[in-house]
């Protein structure tokens, strides 16, 4: 935890403008030279019910939510059910308050709507404050906002204060609005913002701020991303233009952006009538020579392990995307988890011939899109992104220069018409699409309407024309053929080198993660040399192939290795002991499966009992250790 | 050479084109109506001009997914009742294909039924046909969605306790813009059906009858047929939709009473296709998005330069 930092909680009802008023106030630290993180934290409902972002700035790069917070700003829940009777939900409206106290950190700032919450609602509210030496400054921001004549800008009076309690400047902020309001909107916004900044001024000394903004300089133009649209702008520029899809949180962020975008790459997007046929209509388009996605999460991708197959079988490129959230069933909407990476691995009949990537961060979420576009379309392959409602949500600075780069529409080996003429047919003219012989397992494809490139695309086992055939030479060299490709794909993906390292290479100790909890570890295992440990982190993104000659030698070079994950029952542990075949008694998990992503101090925490102390159990309140084997 | 240079060839075509050289001859079993489905497809492209290396079709999962390894064109044998999502995508990303999918009744009205429905719906230029035989044959006699009330069979031992599904009907008020029925045993008629059905510019669904002399014996081989549109027994406006549905009614349920009506029911020249609606709202490309694939002179857009300055 370092002191240099400004968490800022905002918090509310669903539908009370929590989100955009965050990401504004996040951009406006960004633009100040901060680096930037948030976390959103919201129910599965339509309105109404206690939700929450932070935001995370800090003149250090940040990688994670960071541990706890030090600013609340709760406003009232307008959507609040049954206020005045303690009815199902309880009393709604000051949760935004009551229920945010519990990670609020020492010496905390807290600002209250009091045109809404009534403090003296909530137990031992004063013992708390004074216990833990917050600062608290109820304020009528609805009443400032209702005077100013619009009681939703309670919102904007809430940055205010926060601005003016925090020491920051009102530019930036004015800067957004006048980017992001319209017209009719935006005078009356500047106004209050500018009344709520004033009176907060005049009414308290804010000299010597409790909580301060810090300062900083970004090097070079930052932009504020989430891993949703780093995935959707990955794909643009490897040149997909079409998507498929069905809506499912929390994928669907992905979907809208890809859907709101391609019409101006004269690209076609498609809603359609559930996730078999989304699936199959990427298969479909892709097959007909254009690039193309799909994604769900959870149970929507249940659906596509048909098509998904269909892909394998007849070596059509596709992308799908797959955003998992908490399992099993309808799970945990809107809550984050990892608990669908053997879902992706293994599901389909017959033995898996695809990729499974699964990014970090935003810049890896760009990147790996690109890569599983790169890898589908080079090697005739489903690949499959893993991320998560958190790596999706989350919004992060970024470089502009990050994304400068040439765009690659390549169908990868998609023949022409002229060179089709060389390719072996048979007599009656079919094209031998599926050559039992080459290289790298990748027989090139024609596509249809192409002059000489006529051939059969099945799910059945298949000669080289594409005609059925349960022969048996042709049977094994055909799946021999198509599992080689996957060999060929781990040789090109340890050029690429897709992995993270963090901490001293000659480390005693390994914490092993993958996909979105990379960030988070890695912060965790800055504090820990900090401390005096002795620990390094390798954040994984290749789930198949898997990298096992990489993940060997990083377990080889510790004594003990942490496995960090967001499941219940140790999946990611279970693929790297599948993948190496031993380690079992050097591995130990630390899971969290609760809904809520890891903080850093809970991974020093679970580093510190489980490995140092050799403590196992339940290792916090929230998340569980699980020892190695033999231990 | 062009991208695509088998679409839009003038010449000649010889309905041998059709006709694979590793299985000439299909493996049906002797009488099945399946054979009348190829026949009137290779009689019906090579009219409308129509080379095999222009035309997709996609299949779905039974005796009728054998056409694609009888009739040598560009096929997608895909998975059983996903022939449409496969077909309409194609459609999508290269307009100028001759998209034809086909399946059985089990493919298309049960485990297929909602994207038969959907794709209907949304009136995608191409042909589906429908080998409604009122049974699954490849899995050796199990009722079907087509199969009659009290049918029985190894699955269904006192009789499927359910109605029969009312194909005409349901692609109706699904949306389908042409819907007709043939059999196999007429194939003069099946053969005008296909070529219709290819030429009109929606989605034109078929049911084609075809009788199955092994697994449904006790079924009839869909004779005498009468064709509505020439009996003087019915009168109705082919084009109008409440006298379609009244058609449709009588016919579906003549079917189970031993009567075999057959002929176009529904004819909708005027709805635009779904290619032609998605253009319309600018949410489609002019050109095949699939040559675009092709063009060198093509200048590919980034991110970049085009959707980053908002995040600033």
């Amino acid at each position: 935890m370092t002191d240099d930092e400004l968490i800022w909680r905002i918090s509310g009802g669903s539908g009370d403008g929590i989100a955009s008023t965050s990401q504004n106030f996040a951009k406006a630290l960004m633009r100040s030279g901060l680096n930037v993180f948030t976390h959103r934290h919201y129910p599965s409902r339509i309105r109404g019910g206690h939700t929450y972002t932070e935001v995370r700035a800090s003149a250090d790069p940040v990688r994670s939510r960071g541990d706890g917070y030090n600013f609340l700003l709760a406003l009232g829940d307008s959507f609040a059910r049954n206020p005045q009777e303690e009815a199902v939900y309880g009393n709604e409206e000051v949760k935004p308050l009551s229920e945010n106290l519990d990670e609020l950190r020492e010496g905390g700032v807290i600002v209250y709507d009091e045109g809404l919450l009534d403090a003296s609602e909530i137990p031992n509210f004063e013992e708390r404050v004074e216990e833990n030496d917050w600062h608290v400054y109820p304020l009528d921001l609805r009443g400032l906002a209702r005077d100013q004549g619009r009681e939703v800008m309670r919102n904007t009076a809430g940055v205010g204060a926060t601005c003016a309690l925090t020491g920051m400047e009102l530019d930036h902020v004015q800067d957004l609005m006048r980017d992001a309001m319209p017209e009719k909107i935006l005078e009356p916004n500047l106004g209050i913002l500018q009344i709520a900044y004033d009176q907060v001024r005049e009414e308290y000394d804010v000299d010597a701020p409790d909580v301060s903004v810090p300062t900083g300089e970004n090097a070079e133009e930052q932009l504020l991303m989430s891993g949703s649209d780093a995935i959707a702008y990955g794909a643009i520029d490897e040149g997909c233009r079409f998507i498929s899809g069905y809506p499912m949180t929390p994928w669907t962020e992905v979907f809208t952006i890809m859907s709101k975008n391609l019409p101006k790459l004269d690209g076609i997007s498609e809603q359609v009538e559930d996730e078999i046929a989304a699936a199959a209509l990427a298969v479909g388009a892709s097959h007909a020579g254009v690039k193309a996605m799909s994604g769900s999460s959870g149970g929507g991708f249940a659906l596509m392990s048909e098509p998904l197959g269909l892909a394998e079988m007849t070596e059509t490129p596709v992308v799908l995307v797959e955003a998992m959230r908490a399992g099993p069933s309808t799970g945990m909407p809107t809550k984050p988890e990892q608990s669908d990476l053997e879902h992706v691995l293994y599901t389909s009949q017959g033995d898996s011939q695809r990729v499974v990537l699964a990014p970090g961060t935003v810049e890896e979420a760009y990147e790996q899109s690109r890569l599983a576009f790169r890898l589908a379309y080079e090697y005739q392959i489903p690949s499959i992104l893993l991320y998560d409602q958190k790596l999706g949500g989350e919004l992060t600075n970024v470089s502009k220069r990050h994304f400068d780069r040439e765009p690659n529409p390549t169908l990868g080996k998609t023949l022409s018409e002229d060179a089709l003429t060389e390719q072996p047919h048979s007599e009656d003219g079919k094209f031998h699409r599926f050559q039992h012989d080459v290289g790298d397992g990748v027989s090139p494809r024609s596509v249809p309407g192409q002059k000489g490139g006529r051939f059969l695309a099945t799910g059945n086992e298949h000669d080289p024309t594409g005609h059925i055939s349960e022969s048996p030479d042709n049977r094994v060299a055909q799946i021999d053929r198509r599992t080689q490709k996957l060999a060929a794909i781990r040789d090109d993906l340890d050029s690429v080198d897709t992995g993270s390292y963090a901490g001293p290479e000659d480390a005693e100790y390994g914490i092993l993660t993958f996909g979105s909890q990379q960030g988070t570890v890695e912060e965790a295992v800055g504090r820990l040399n900090d401390a005096g440990h002795s620990v390094k982190s390798y954040g994984v993104s290749d789930m198949l192939p898997f990298p096992t000659e990489q993940v060997t030698a990083f377990i080889e070079s510790v004594d003990e290795v942490l496995v960090v994950e967001m499941t219940a029952s140790g999946q990611f542990r279970g693929l790297v002991q599948k993948n190496l075949g031993r380690y079992g008694e050097r591995l130990s998990s630390l899971l969290k499966y609760n809904g809520n992503p890891f903080e850093p101090a809970e991974i020093v925490d679970g580093f510190e009992t489980a490995i140092v102390e050799g403590d196992g159990g339940r290792s916090g309140h929230q998340t569980t250790f699980v020892p190695a084997a033999g231990d | 050479m062009s991208t695509f240079s088998a679409i839009g060839e003038e010449r000649e075509i010889d309905r041998d084109e059709y006709t694979p050289g590793v299985e000439p001859q299909p493996t049906w079993c002797p009488g099945c109506g399946d054979f009348s489905v190829l026949k009137a497809l290779k009689q019906a492209l090579p009219e409308v001009g129509r080379t095999p290396e222009e035309t997709l079709l996609c299949t779905g999962i039974g005796c009728s997914g054998k056409l694609n390894s009888y009739l040598d064109t560009y096929g997608f044998h895909t998975i059983h009742g996903r022939s449409l999502p496969v077909a309409r995508a194609a459609k999508l990303a290269n307009p100028d294909l001759e998209v034809i999918a086909a399946g059985g009744d089990g493919d298309g009205y049960g485990i297929g039924g909602n994207h038969f429905i959907h794709t209907a719906r949304e009136n995608h230029d191409m042909t589906y046909i429908v080998f409604n035989n009122e049974i699954f044959g490849l899995t050796k006699g199990q009722t079907s969605p087509t199969s009659p009330k009290g049918h029985k069979s190894k699955t269904q031992p006192a009789g499927s306790a359910k109605e029969p599904i009312k194909p005409l009907s349901m692609s109706l008020n699904a949306g389908a813009s042409y819907v007709a029925r043939t059999a196999a045993v007429n194939p003069n008629q099946a053969k005008e059906i296909i070529i219709e059905a290819i030429e009109h510019d929606g989605f034109a669904h078929v049911d084609f009858l075809t009788q199955c002399p092994t697994w449904n014996k006790d079924a009839r081989q869909y004779v005498p047929y009468i064709d509505v549109n020439d009996s003087d027994d019915y009168e109705f406006d082919k084009t109008d939709r409440v006298e379609a549905q009244e058609m449709m009614r009588t016919t579906e349920e003549a079917l189970y009473e031993g009567e075999v009506l057959t002929g176009r029911f529904y004819v909708d020249e005027e709805r635009p296709s779904y290619g032609e609606e998605k253009r319309a709202i600018g949410e489609m490309p002019e050109e095949p998005l699939a040559e675009r694939y092709w063009d060198d002179d093509y200048e590919w857009e980034r991110s970049h330069d085009m959707f980053l300055d908002k995040h600033a």
